[in-house]
C-alpha cells in the first residue's frame, strides 16, 4: 500500500494548467524525488499533497486518508519543509519549535524535550535564544527541517531543501535526510538539484509542463535515456543543416541550445567520419542524471 | 472544516509574542489613550461646560475607552494580521499543521478582541483614581468591550482579506476609523450635531459602544440606548463568518 497515492490530479489557476492529470505512487520508506524545471508543477503538486491547495480534479490519498476529506488528520501526521522560509520571526529559535509543537497539541514538557533534541540533531543547540533573523541561511534551513520533525512524522515532504546552501550545509542536510530514511521515514523530495536526487532518491519522477514524463530509479532512467555518452558539439553554421540531417538519419537523439548541440549517443550507434569532421565536438562525457533531465525536459529557458 | 479549539493555539502564539515584545506595545495602546484622556479631559476640559452638567473629562473617559478599544482591535487585525499573513508567512507555516485557515483567522480575531479588552482595562484603571468610574456598573464595560473588540476585529479582518497591499490600510483608518472617532459621541455629544447627522451617526458601529460604555461608567445604565447591542451583534454575526470565508478564498489557492 503506497503512502502517497495520486490519481489523475489536476491543478488549474484560471486558464493556466499547473498539474495536468498526474498519477503517482510513493511507497512507504522510500525517498521519492520530483524533478522538473521551474513551472513544471512540482510545487503545485506538493501543495495539493499537503492539503494546502485544493485539487481542481482527481484524488490524492496520504496514508489512506483523502486529502480533500481529512486534511487535519493528514497534516497532523506529516512534516513539511517549504521552499520559502516561514519561520516565526517574532519568536526565538527554541520558541519556534515549542510554539509549532503546540499547533499539534504536543504537551509542553514533551515539546521542549523534542525541540531540544531536534536542535541538537541539527547542530543548533547553541542558538536556542537567538532570533530567527540572526541565523544564517543554512541555519534557517536546518531549523525548518527540525521544525518539520517536531510531530515525529512518518512522511516528510521537502520542497527544495538545499537551495541556496553552501556545500557544507548541503551535505549536512543530505546526511540527516539519509538517516531519517534509514529510520523508516518516507521522504518526498522536490528538487532541481540532480546531484541531490542521485544521492538521495530511490526513485524519481521527471516532470515537465504539469505531467510526469517518466518514473524510475535514477540508474534505470540513466540507462534508458542517457546512452553511452554525451557529445557537446558546435558545428559551423553552414554545416548545421547537414549535421542535423545526418543525426536524424542515424537515429541519434540530440538537442540544440543556440548554436550548441548535445548529442546522446547509444552504444550501438556509430557516427560516420564525414559527420564527425564537421561536427566540431567540444567535449564528451559519461551521461549523468542531469543529461537525462535536460533530454526529457528540453534545454530552453523556463519562466 | 470550520473553526475548532485550535484557534486557541493561534491566540496563544499571539499572546506569547505580545508579552515578549510588550515594551514596544505600551506607547501605542496604553500611553496614547491616557495622554488623550488627560490632555483633552483636563486641558480642554477647563474651557468646556457640559449642557447636562458634569465635567468634560467624565464625558470623554467612556468615549476613550470605547474609541481605543476600537483602534486596538483594528490595528491588530489590519497591520498585525497583514504582516503575519503577507510578510512573515506565519499563516502559511501554521496551516501546514492540524490548525486550519479558519482557526488561524479566528485566533487572530480573538487576539484582536483581547487587545481591546486590555486597552479598555488600562484606561479604566487610570481613569478610576480621577473619580471617573462612577459605579460598579462599570464592570459590565468589560463584556461590552469584548463584543466591541470582536466586532471591530472581524470588520478589520474582512478588510484585510481584500487588501492587496499594506498601504491600503491608510484608507481604512482615514475613511473609516478616524471619522468614527468624531461622529460617534466620543469627544462631544451627538446632540451637538443637526438631527440628520445624529441619526446618521448610528451607522457608525462605534456609536453604540460609546453610548453604552458611558451609561455603564456613569452608573446610569437606564440612560443607555440598549438596542445598540443588536447593531453590534448583527455586524459581528455577519462580518466574523464573512472574514473567515474571504480569507480562506485568499489563502487556499
Amino acid at each position: 500500500m503506497p503512502i502517497i497515492r495520486v490519481r489523475n490530479a489536476w491543478k488549474r489557476f484560471g486558464p493556466i494548467v499547473a498539474v495536468a492529470g498526474i498519477d503517482l505512487d510513493v511507497d512507504e520508506g522510500e525517498c521519492f524525488g520530483l524533478l522538473g524545471p521551474n513551472g513544471a508543477g512540482k510545487t503545485s503538486l506538493i501543495r495539493m499533497v499537503i492539503a494546502a491547495s485544493p485539487l481542481s480534479g482527481g484524488s490524492i490519498w496520504v496514508d489512506s486518508s483523502n486529502v480533500t476529506k481529512e486534511p487535519r488528520h493528514i497534516k497532523a501526521n506529516i512534516g513539511v519543509v517549504p521552499q520559502e522560509e516561514n519561520l516565526d520571526p517574532d519568536l526565538t529559535v527554541l520558541q519556534n519549535l515549542i510554539t509549532f509543537a503546540r499547533y499539534f497539541d504536543i504537551p509542553r514538557t514533551e515539546a521542549k524535550k523534542r525541540a531540544l533534541a531536534n536542535l541538537q540533531l541539527f547542530e543548533l543547540d547553541g542558538r536556542q535564544k537567538a532570533k530567527v533573523d540572526e541565523l544564517s541561511g543554512g541555519m534557517k534551513r536546518r531549523l525548518l527541517i527540525a521544525r518539520a520533525l517536531i510531530n515525529q512524522p512518518r512522511l516528510l515532504i521537502l520542497d527544495e531543501p538545499t537551495v541556496g546552501l553552501d556545500p557544507q550545509a548541503k551535505h549536512l542536510v543530505w546526511q540527516k535526510l539519509r538517516s531519517f530514511k534509514d529510520q523508516g521515514v518516507t521522504l518526498l523530495l522536490c528538487t532541481q538539484n540532480m546531484e541531490e536526487a542521485w544521492y538521495l532518491c530511490d526513485r524519481v519522477a521527471i516532470m515537465n509542463e504539469g505531467k510526469v514524463i517518466d518514473t524510475g530509479q535514477p540508474q534505470e532512467l540513466l540507462a534508458k535515456y542517457g546512452g553511452k555518452r554525451v557529445l557537446e558539439a558546435r558545428p559551423h553554421p553552414e554545416a548545421r543543416d547537414f549535421v542535423l540531417q545526418e543525426l536524424t538519419q542515424a537515429g541519434v537523439e540530440w538537442q540544440a541550445v543556440e548554436d550548441t548541440l548535445y548529442i546522446f549517443q547509444d552504444s550501438h550507434q556509430v557516427l560516420e567520419g564525414n559527420l564527425l569532421e564537421v561536427l566540431n565536438v567540444l567535449s564528451q562525457h559519461i551521461p549523468t542524471l542531469e543529461d537525462v533531465f535536460l533530454r526529457l525536459t528540453g534545454r530552453s529557458l523556463r519562466e | 472544516m470550520g473553526i475548532s479549539y485550535r484557534s486557541w493555539r493561534v491566540w496563544q502564539r499571539n499572546r506569547d509574542v505580545f508579552f515578549k515584545l510588550w515594551r514596544s506595545e505600551v506607547p501605542g495602546f496604553f500611553a496614547e489613550p491616557l495622554l488623550i484622556l488627560l490632555a483633552m479631559g483636563l486641558g480642554l476640559g477647563a474651557y468646556v461646560t457640559m449642557e447636562e452638567g458634569g465635567r468634560y473629562i467624565e464625558f470623554i473617559a467612556p468615549g476613550i475607552v470605547a474609541g481605543y478599544a476600537m483602534s486596538s482591535a483594528s490595528f491588530e487585525c489590519t497591520y498585525g494580521s497583514f504582516v503575519r499573513m503577507h510578510y512573515q508567512k506565519t499563516y502559511d507555516a501554521i496551516i501546514a499543521t492540524p490548525v486550519n485557515i479558519e482557526d488561524v483567522i479566528a485566533g487572530d480575531i480573538f487576539w484582536g478582541t483581547t487587545r481591546s479588552l486590555l486597552t479598555a482595562c488600562a484606561v479604566l484603571a487610570i481613569a478610576s483614581p480621577f473619580g471617573l468610574v462612577g459605579s460598579w456598573w462599570a464592570l459590565l464595560v468589560l463584556p461590552l468591550v469584548v463584543l466591541a473588540g470582536l466586532m471591530f476585529s472581524s470588520l478589520a479582518m474582512f478588510y484585510t482579506s481584500l487588501s492587496p497591499s499594506i498601504y491600503t490600510f491608510n484608507y481604512y483608518f482615514t475613511l473609516f476609523i478616524t471619522p468614527m472617532f468624531f461622529f460617534s459621541g466620543v469627544f462631544f455629544p451627538l446632540s451637538a450635531f443637526p438631527t440628520i447627522v445624529q441619526h446618521l451617526s448610528w451607522i457608525s458601529p462605534l456609536t453604540p459602544v460609546a453610548d453604552l460604555t458611558r451609561a455603564l461608567m456613569s452608573g446610569h445604565p437606564g440612560e443607555g440606548t440598549w438596542w445598540g447591542l443588536a447593531i453590534m451583534v448583527g455586524i459581528t454575526a455577519v462580518s466574523f463568518p464573512l472574514s473567515l470565508r474571504t480569507m480562506r478564498k485568499r489563502l487556499l489557492k
